[in-house]
């Protein structure tokens, strides 16, 4: 019985949350690698195209909200999620077309589209806050939990509850559904083919007739419906909030180095590799082992291995050993 | 000559908008603007000499200023005497830990073959270091932080003149740089970039969180100045004098005594805080003109000659016998020891250290804009986008609002477009910034003041 | 006239100093024709040039009596000539299979059949088919990349050292596959740094010096011309 209790106790809040912000560092993470991969630049407005992403999405649902659309016990933000895909995409082609276009056309160094990214950030920074402000957003509704935890309880008659929110749910499903969807297409479909092989061999991509505008818009779209739906379902489990959407760049960065930047299933486990870690090694497992120990050794302290304040700091130690002993990321980078 | 004219019309524009501001704003902002735009100064010819001397990307600005700022902190902070006997042994024991575990990995990298026991053996001593340290340091932490922890809190300082952290702060920025550049130097321009920002979040981190140390979020207030304090000058009779005497003009029209007085007080009161304002700028302006003739004297020398040719041509170097390596870390240091003189500065003004504040939009992308927005390579276009770009920064609300009211001109004042976009005036700061750093970097991608020096 | 002619050609890269000077180059159907020369002599910018990734000055490119000259590379290879460049000539992270795919791109029909052939052609890469191609031998790489420029069924395929830094075995194994690959009346045209192993299989060769034309005529020719030999193939 201690034994379930303590299982439940990880689940609940290890391996449940985890998941799910894993899931959503995971998205991430794909849209960084792929415009890493393709478009060939650390893109430093990876976290500002989100919170753009997530706020046309808002708007929607604010929208649909308001002439009485709703999707019963789902969020609302379901609905919005196609249109603001839609807005993202037009608004980073826009982008293309007036800035990246012109480095790209003239071969620029990476550093260069690096830093025009930059550029490209402060600006959507700008755009974002000037439309819906600075402050936080919730736009969840529907049904909040799909189990509580005092439901568990009563049902399963353990004392540790398992509360599974049902974000967390949808984040996952839509994760899911999404990641396979993106590797069907990469692998299967000759659209996707051509564009892994001219991440692989620019030259020889053209060499053998593929056309290199073609592919560039179509990374673009996959990517606004990454960073759309990457955004949206961040904001749903937590909340939206420009600041932290641009904070989210940094362990989203992480996920793709850590799981070799340029390859999208790297990054797809990066993002659960950095999750995992952060919230494993900022837990405090005292209860867990009251549970599991014999009474006579139960521990004084929190069992903490690090501070929570430290989450972040977690992220990025491991990706500077990874750095250190595997810059090419643990999945080897630079393969689409 | 051609050259040099523009970039003294460069800089006489600047200082005529600065003057400006002081007319029609107040010369308080004026001051305060022109003492922040020598820090950045500091900062972008930090950031100058690792980009635009060496191709060197640091993206970890704001650790470094970070670093400067914890300096000031403990150099002019009274030590704490409480705190030091409630906790200090266990803090001096675990720095003496954090020693061992230094030279013990040293130890084992030069005495084994490179190999997985090698790295397992490291990995071992490292976290049973931290373990054994959590233990040692954990009662230490928690009696330090628990004297008078409305006041106090943490160790303190060593309690001397403030100007001297300006040294320290560098020397703490370099070593920090010397730790990244062993380490992460040898990665990919957009990989270091990515490294240094992230590793500077991790200093962040740690100043925000270790509270024995830095009072964390509860910030330090009240540091030492190397200025005269307002309220001091206000009693002091040779400064009524001087404020008397420059504007004697406009107290000569006031007829009424007790008017004539309270007008006196009211510009004594303004002039001192001006004149505070004065003594800084006067010592930024010291630092920003020997760095200046430091680093062109550094940029014209065959060690600036080689640095160039590194940067350049990396591997041509390296053929001809240069170390690569060892100088990318030199300069690397170099630069951030620099950026931590301005962190050092930059709190020695605010008379704060506030730990929430280093945020990387401000401390390290708003840097950047100002290298690439100035001139890359060039240490009077660095200076200059410093000034151009935290003038435009700051006075980009003002701007702002004067452009909705033009083009909403035609709106009556409740209607919500022109609330909402009076609302949002502080951010057209960043639009401006974005704005600006795309047009320069596609139009004039070599910044405003280029690169002087023509390789042949 | 000849199936496919560069003729006269000029120019050089960018704004550059010209690299090729009044240079011209032919090859019929069903022939292997060799340009060689010494390093530098602009062999693989005359490649280069009739592929379209250089613009010409003066001169022109004829394929089957019509002018190419002002087309793109991309809409040269939709004329049907292909190109194996000397260093990646392959997907590196894509298999056997996507690699060939890769190369039949502009083919909209089904393209099975041409597989098929290729994979008879080379067999081995008929048992690495679903392997990635960066894990293969490097003359195992070579066969992908002649595979892949194969599947557009070319009528002329051009290759710039296809035997750069691989063993003399497989060297040899590699002239194998081209002359495979001629007796399927395909026009093939190469640079080659091995001269001599290159003008044993070649029907005809060209030297160029200098980027002009020094010398041509048949293989057995070149070979046995003493000024050749004395200059270009060691005695």
């Amino acid at each position: 019985m201690d034994f379930l209790n303590a299982l439940i106790l990880l689940l609940n809040y290890i391996f449940v949350p985890a998941l799910a912000y894993g899931s959503q560092l995971a998205i991430g993470a794909i849209f960084v690698t792929l415009i890493y991969g393709i478009l060939r630049f650390a893109n430093f407005a990876t976290g500002d195209m989100m919170s753009f992403g997530t706020m046309v999405a808002i708007l929607f649902t604010w929208y649909f909200q308001s002439i009485g659309l709703t999707l019963g016990f789902l969020p609302t933000a379901l609905i919005a999620i196609p249109f603001a895909i839609l807005f993202m995409g037009l608004y980073m082609l826009i982008i293309d077309k007036f800035v990246f276009k012109y480095y790209r056309q003239n071969k620029s160094p990476p550093v260069q589209l690096a830093m025009v990214s930059i550029g490209v950030m402060f600006v959507t920074q700008a755009v974002v806050r000037i439309i819906i402000g600075p402050s936080d957003r919730r736009f969840f509704d529907g049904e909040k939990f799909l189990i509580r935890a005092n439901e568990f309880k009563e049902i399963t008659g353990l004392n540790e509850g398992l509360a599974i929110k049902s974000t967390q749910v949808i984040t996952i499903v839509v994760t899911i559904i999404l990641v396979s969807t993106l590797f069907w297409f990469l692998n299967k479909t000759k659209t996707g083919k051509s564009m892994r092989a001219y991440s692989d061999n620019e030259d020889l991509a053209l060499l053998s007739g593929i056309d290199p505008k073609k592919i560039v818009m179509i990374t673009w779209m996959i990517a606004a419906i990454l960073a759309t739906i990457g955004g949206v379902l961040y904001g749903l489990d937590k909340s939206f909030k420009p600041f932290t959407y641009f904070n989210n760049m940094l362990p989203i960065f992480a996920a793709a180095i850590v799981g070799g930047i340029g390859n999208p299933f790297g990054a797809f486990l990066g993002g659960y590799v950095i999750a995992f870690s952060e919230i494993l090694l900022t837990y405090a497992y005292k209860k867990f082992f009251i549970y599991v120990l014999p009474e006579s050794m139960e521990p004084d302290g929190l069992i903490q291995l690090l501070s929570t304040d430290y989450k972040f700091a977690v992220s990025f130690s491991i990706l500077v050993i990874v750095l250190l002993y595997r810059p090419s990321g643990i999945f080897k980078g630079k393969i689409l | 000559m051609r050259k040099n004219l523009n970039v003294i019309t460069a800089y006489s524009i600047m200082m005529g908008l600065i003057i400006l501001v002081g007319i029609f704003q107040s010369w308080n902002i004026a001051l305060s603007i022109f003492n922040l735009c020598l820090i950045s100064a500091v900062m972008t010819m930090g950031a100058n000499i690792q980009w635009g001397y060496a191709g060197l990307i640091n993206f970890g600005i704001m650790g470094f200023t970070a670093l400067g700022g914890l300096a000031a902190v403990l150099i002019s902070v009274n030590p704490v005497q409480e705190a030091w006997s409630a906790g200090g042994t266990n803090i001096l024991f675990s720095l003496f830990l954090v020693i061992g575990i230094v030279l013990a990995v040293r130890f084992v990298l030069k005495r084994y073959q490179k190999s997985k026991i090698r790295n397992y053996i490291i990995a071992a001593i490292i976290i049973s270091g931290i373990i054994i340290i959590r233990f040692v340091s954990e009662p230490g932490i928690e009696a330090i932080e628990e004297v008078n922890p409305a006041r106090t809190g943490f160790l303190g300082g060593l309690g001397l003149p403030i100007i001297f952290s300006w040294i320290v702060g560098a020397f703490f920025a370099g070593g920090l740089a010397f730790v990244i550049g062993k380490v992460a130097l040898g990665l990919r321009a957009d990989y270091l970039a990515i490294a240094t920002l992230l590793i500077s979040e991790i200093v962040i981190a740690i100043i925000k969180h270790e509270d024995w140390l830095t009072r964390g979020v509860k910030n330090v207030i009240g540091l030492k100045r190397p200025a005269p304090y307002e309220v001091n000058l206000q009693e002091t009779d040779w400064f009524i004098n001087l404020v008397e005497k420059f504007n004697s003009g406009k107290l000569a029209l006031i007829s009424d005594l007790s008017e004539r007085q309270a007008a006196l007080n009211q510009f004594v009161i303004e002039g001192s805080s001006v004149f505070v304002k004065l003594c800084y700028s006067g010592l930024f302006l010291v630092v920003v003109i020997i760095l200046l003739i430091l680093t062109q004297k550094a940029l014209y020398s065959p060690w600036g000659r080689m640095m160039r040719a590194i940067r350049d041509n990396e591997e041509a170097a390296n053929a001809m016998g240069k170390n690569v390596v060892k100088q990318h870390l030199l300069i690397f240091v170099l630069g951030s020891a620099i950026v931590g003189i301005a962190g050092a500065m930059l709190v020695t003004q605010d008379g704060l250290f506030t730990p929430g504040s280093y945020r990387p939009l401000r401390y390290t992308f708003l840097i950047w804009v100002m290298v690439i927005v100035g001139g890359s390579g060039n240490n009077f276009g660095a200076i200059l986008g410093g000034f151009v770009v935290w003038f435009l920064w700051i006075e980009a609300a003002p701007i702002g609002l004067y452009l909705v009211n033009l083009t909403t001109a035609g709106l009556e004042d409740t209607h919500f477009l022109k609330v909402h976009l009076i609302e949002s005036v502080p951010y057209f700061r960043f639009l401006m910034m974005g704005i600006g750093l795309l047009l320069i970097m596609r139009y004039r991608p070599k910044g405003i003041l280029p690169e002087k020096i023509e390789i042949k | 006239m000849a199936f496919f002619e560069g003729k006269n050609m000029t120019g050089g890269y960018g704004k550059g100093p010209d690299v090729i000077n009044s240079c011209t180059v032919n090859v019929e159907r069903g022939e292997i024709v060799s340009i060689l020369g010494p390093n530098g002599a602009g062999k693989s910018t005359a490649m280069k040039a009739m592929l379209g990734l250089l613009n010409l000055k003066s001169g022109s490119v004829i394929i089957d009596g019509k002018d190419i000259s002002k087309l793109s590379p991309q809409d040269r290879v939709k004329e049907g000539i292909s190109f194996v460049p000397q260093t990646k000539n392959v997907f590196a992270g894509m298999t056997v299979e996507e690699n060939l795919e890769m190369g039949a791109f502009l083919i909209n029909q089904d393209y099975s059949k041409v597989t098929d052939e290729i994979y008879n052609l080379f067999p081995i890469l008929s048992e690495k088919r679903k392997q990635f191609v960066g894990e293969l031998s490097g003359g195992q790489r070579q066969q992908v990349a002649l595979g892949r420029a194969l599947m557009i069924k070319p009528s002329v395929l051009m290759l710039d050292e296809p035997t750069a830094g691989v063993s003399p075995i497989v060297m040899d194994e590699l002239f194998d596959h081209i002359i495979k690959v001629k007796k399927t009346n395909v026009a093939i045209l190469m640079v080659e740094q091995n001269a001599k192993q290159a003008l044993n299989i070649s029907d005809r060769g060209y030297v160029l010096v200098t980027g002009e034309n020094r010398y041509s005529g048949t293989g057995k020719e070149l070979l046995n011309d003493p000024r050749v030999r004395s200059s270009f193939l060691g005695g």
